[in-house]
């Protein structure tokens, strides 16, 4: 009997290979070799070779950064076609020093008890202008949280940045979630979740649906190194690649994952030398030369679309700020360190000396643009606070479409009844 | 995947879940089939031509229509593309075409997190997920991702059109990892649906419904009625509510509450207490975890005052302990003895003793003397 069955699931498991042949185009021929080559699963020919060598990955050149500008300000040498349009780039540095007075009194208003936390993205906000021209603005994106910039450049207004972190009733997200985790239909931005990296294999999800819709548009979705160790960075990369799907994979390799600075984090050439393993085209980008993040950014996602792949950028960068309001840097590394990059490296001082090479800049707007987004900004959190908190209602909303099951319709109840009876406990709360 | 194709060898056959799947029929066949309870008065289920068919089938049936109506749904999956280790998929590549069935990377955090991206879209997907011993690397996805979508951006997003499907339960021979019934886990997460039909037409009734739901939900096919169960199918195009049980069998002295192929063990020791104690006992199938419908069980503890929870899980913080729950609450005067649990033993699903650790028949029918000798 056991015979029998064995040798009927053999029966059975020949059929299913023969199927699975079939159906996936491979041919089911004996493996032909020839002295120099062999063939092996999956259609490939492998060179043979009697030189038991060990590839060792540290002996490879390292990829190298793309940039066109250095730190002083200059295009390097031969670059051509790069911030000639004044306007353009005015426009470019504006919003890095928006973005900057948005993080310096939110960061602020955090530490007055006026918003529960904050993430700052000092010294990432090339990336986020760059990647925010490089992409079009009806590519979905999934962000991490240290991408708000990207956000800003789509239209969200400071008041939706301010009234998301007071939790106000104007909150798109309904006062739900900590502050930074924006989301906006309007401006394709998925709600930011703070479980790290499991936007990337939602990513590759959009992205397939994107090359079904074939209407030319791709997912960007952006993470850092840190989070590039969790297991959705590989699900999210196989998936994306072997599903061929239209997704840009934006690392911001800044240095630090909260106190774990990269050489805790990973032994490769940095995250760009991982998209080889999963046949993925990859760049290196200087992530502080916001004209290189914006070509590479382009040029990535312009590749994804036309070839229907997934195409990996690596921004090097520094973060120059705590990891959010609930770290002090200064314990994990020296103050000498923090003002060495950002001298050298802030991609706003870098941006600013090109424009002043080019007689665009100079104090005086510096003082006045500083000054007007400043404003800006203060206005818009001022306005948030005073705004009152979303309707208790709203907790029990959303959890389920269509009719509310009965047990969140019990505790609803419940809940309001307990209310009525303690009016004193739950005053003041602004509901 | 190691470890699954060597219990394939130790089952003596070389594709895991195929061999798992026809063992599973053998291992049932050895017993008397499966029967089928009688469809109840309340249910969806349509008139009109119906096709005998199982329980795989009858999801295929559902899948198929489900794509059929809707250009956007895709399935895709580990061994999907060649119809599924359990067969469920067969054919729909050929009808529908690879780019909407297809084959993944073996890895369930990257088929949960794929789907949620497809779904956010607004677009509908079947996500298989090959055993429900293997979908905890997707449990982040599901539980932090999927579930909680729609809320944490303030109903600006959702992921409502995935279903995850996933055959569960034991099936004779599989031992800790092929075995297992994960639903109490995920019915402690708002923002899911959880459900597992019993029968061929409640699946394809069921399944459709999940699909059709805006909400993700989680589909469990209890892969030992995959071959087992055979019943007339519908051969129309029909959802079954999800959030409502049925009374398959009504009864008067004990209620009798299980879900999936646990309901067939509550039918056969019904049969056993009404011939050999003239007990009568009311069964009601769950079939949908959560939300799960307290109205229908509660109306029928009300009249018979005593009640046995079934299910194949262990038995600490298992389904059955909120159904007790929820029945004392809206019970409390009604009961007349305790309240009942037959379920797996808390330990891991152990392959040489799974006749002990399931719930039979004998069990619940000890379980109903206890409840009516109280």
């Amino acid at each position: 009997m056991a015979i029998v069955a064995a040798a009927a699931a053999r029966a059975a498991a020949r059929s299913v290979r023969s199927m699975a042949a079939r159906s996936w185009g491979v041919t089911a021929r004996a493996m032909s070799t020839s002295p120099e080559a062999g063939e092996y699963p999956g259609g490939v020919t492998l060179p043979f070779t009697t030189d038991m060598a060990f590839h060792d990955p540290a002996d490879d050149d390292r990829i190298p950064v793309f940039r066109v500008m250095d730190e002083s300000g200059m295009l390097r040498e031969g670059v051509e076609g790069f911030g000639e349009d004044r306007e353009d780039v005015t426009n470019m540095y504006t919003t890095m020093l928006r973005i900057h007075q948005l993080d310096t009194i939110f960061y602020e208003a955090q530490r007055q008890g006026r918003i529960s936390f904050y993430m700052t993205a000092n010294g990432e906000e090339s990336i986020h202008v760059g990647a925010a021209l490089g992409f079009n603005n009806d590519d979905p994106v999934y962000a991490q949280y240290r991408e708000a910039g990207l956000l800003l450049m789509r239209g969200f207004t400071l008041q939706q940045f301010a009234d998301q972190c007071c939790s106000n009733e104007d909150d798109g997200g309904k006062g739900r979630q900590m502050p930074v985790h924006y989301g906006s239909p309007e401006h394709h931005f998925y709600t930011i979740s703070s479980p790290l990296t499991t936007q990337l294999p939602q990513a590759a999800g959009t992205g397939y649906a994107m090359k079904m819709e074939g209407k030319g548009r791709c997912c960007a979705v952006f993470f850092g190194e840190g989070a590039a160790s969790e297991g959705d960075f590989h699900a999210g990369m196989n998936f994306a690649s072997t599903l061929e799907a239209p997704v840009v994979f934006f690392c911001r390799n800044n240095g630090y994952a909260i106190s774990t600075p990269v050489k805790d984090q990973y032994r490769g050439d940095g995250i760009a030398s991982r998209a080889a393993g999963y046949g993925m085209p990859s760049i290196r980008v200087d992530g502080a030369d916001v004209f290189a993040v914006r070509e590479a950014t382009r040029a990535a996602r312009d590749m994804a679309v036309a070839e229907s792949r997934p195409v990996f950028v690596e921004a090097m960068a520094y973060r120059e700020g705590h990891h959010s309001t609930s770290d002090d840097s200064t314990r994990y590394r020296s103050g000498d360190e923090i003002a060495h990059w950002r001298e050298t490296s802030n991609p706003i001082g870098r941006l600013r000396r090109f424009m002043e090479s080019k007689g665009w800049w100079d104090d005086e707007r510096e003082k006045a643009a500083n000054k007007a987004e400043r404003k800006a900004v203060l206005q818009a959190l001022t306005a948030a606070e005073k705004k009152p908190a979303p309707d208790m209602s709203e907790l029990f909303s959303d959890v389920y479409a269509g009719e509310q099951p009965w047990h969140l319709a019990e505790q609803e109840v419940a809940l309001r009844k307990h209310m009525a009876r303690h009016p004193e406990h739950y005053a003041g709360e602004g509901h | 995947m190691a470890l699954r194709r060597a219990l394939a060898r130790v089952s003596g056959a070389q594709s895991s879940g195929r061999a798992l799947a026809a063992a599973g029929a053998r291992a049932l066949s050895s017993e008397a089939a499966v029967e089928v309870p009688r469809l109840g008065q309340v249910d969806a289920i349509p008139s009109g031509p119906a096709t005998r068919m199982n329980l795989f089938t009858a999801i295929n049936q559902g899948m198929r229509a489900a794509m059929q109506t809707d250009d956007d749904c895709i399935l895709f999956g580990e061994d999907v593309a060649f119809g599924g280790v359990f067969r469920c998929s067969m054919g729909l590549r050929e009808e529908f075409g690879g780019e909407r069935v297809f084959n993944t990377p073996l890895c369930e955090q990257g088929i949960a997190g794929f789907a949620i991206g497809y779904a956010a879209t607004g677009r509908s997907c079947i996500a298989e997920l090959q055993f429900a011993d293997y979908i905890f690397p997707a449990f982040d996805q599901i539980v932090n991702e999927a579930a909680k979508f729609r809320y944490r951006s303030g109903g600006q997003f959702d992921c409502g059109g995935v279903t995850f499907r996933s055959p569960c339960g034991a099936v004779g021979h599989g031992g800790l990892y092929h075995s297992q019934s994960p639903e109490a886990y995920f019915a402690h997460t708002p923002g899911l649906k959880v459900v597992m039909p019993r029968s061929p037409a409640q699946a394809k009734g069921l399944l459709l419904s999940c699909i059709r739901d805006p909400n993700p939900c989680l589909f469990f096919e209890p892969k030992a009625l995959y071959r087992a169960s055979v019943e007339d199918v519908p051969d129309a195009d029909y959802e079954i509510p999800i959030g409502k049980a049925e009374v398959v069998t009504a009864g008067d002295d004990v209620t009798l509450v299980a879900w999936g192929a646990q309901v067939h063990v509550m039918e056969k020791a019904a049969a056993m207490a009404r011939d050999k104690l003239g007990v009568s006992c009311e069964v009601i199938d769950l079939r949908s975890i959560l939300p799960w419908d307290a109205e229908t069980v509660a109306a029928s503890v009300n009249k018979t005052g005593r009640v046995v929870i079934a299910h194949e899980a262990p038995k600490t913080g298992g389904f059955a302990a909120e159904v007790a729950s929820e029945i004392q609450e809206r019970c409390f005067l009604r009961l007349e003895a305790p309240i009942q649990r037959v379920t797996g033993y808390d330990t891991p699903f152990p392959l040489a003793f799974e006749r002990h650790y399931v719930p039979d028949a004998l069990k619940v029918f000890e379980a109903v003397k206890a409840a009516t000798s109280f």
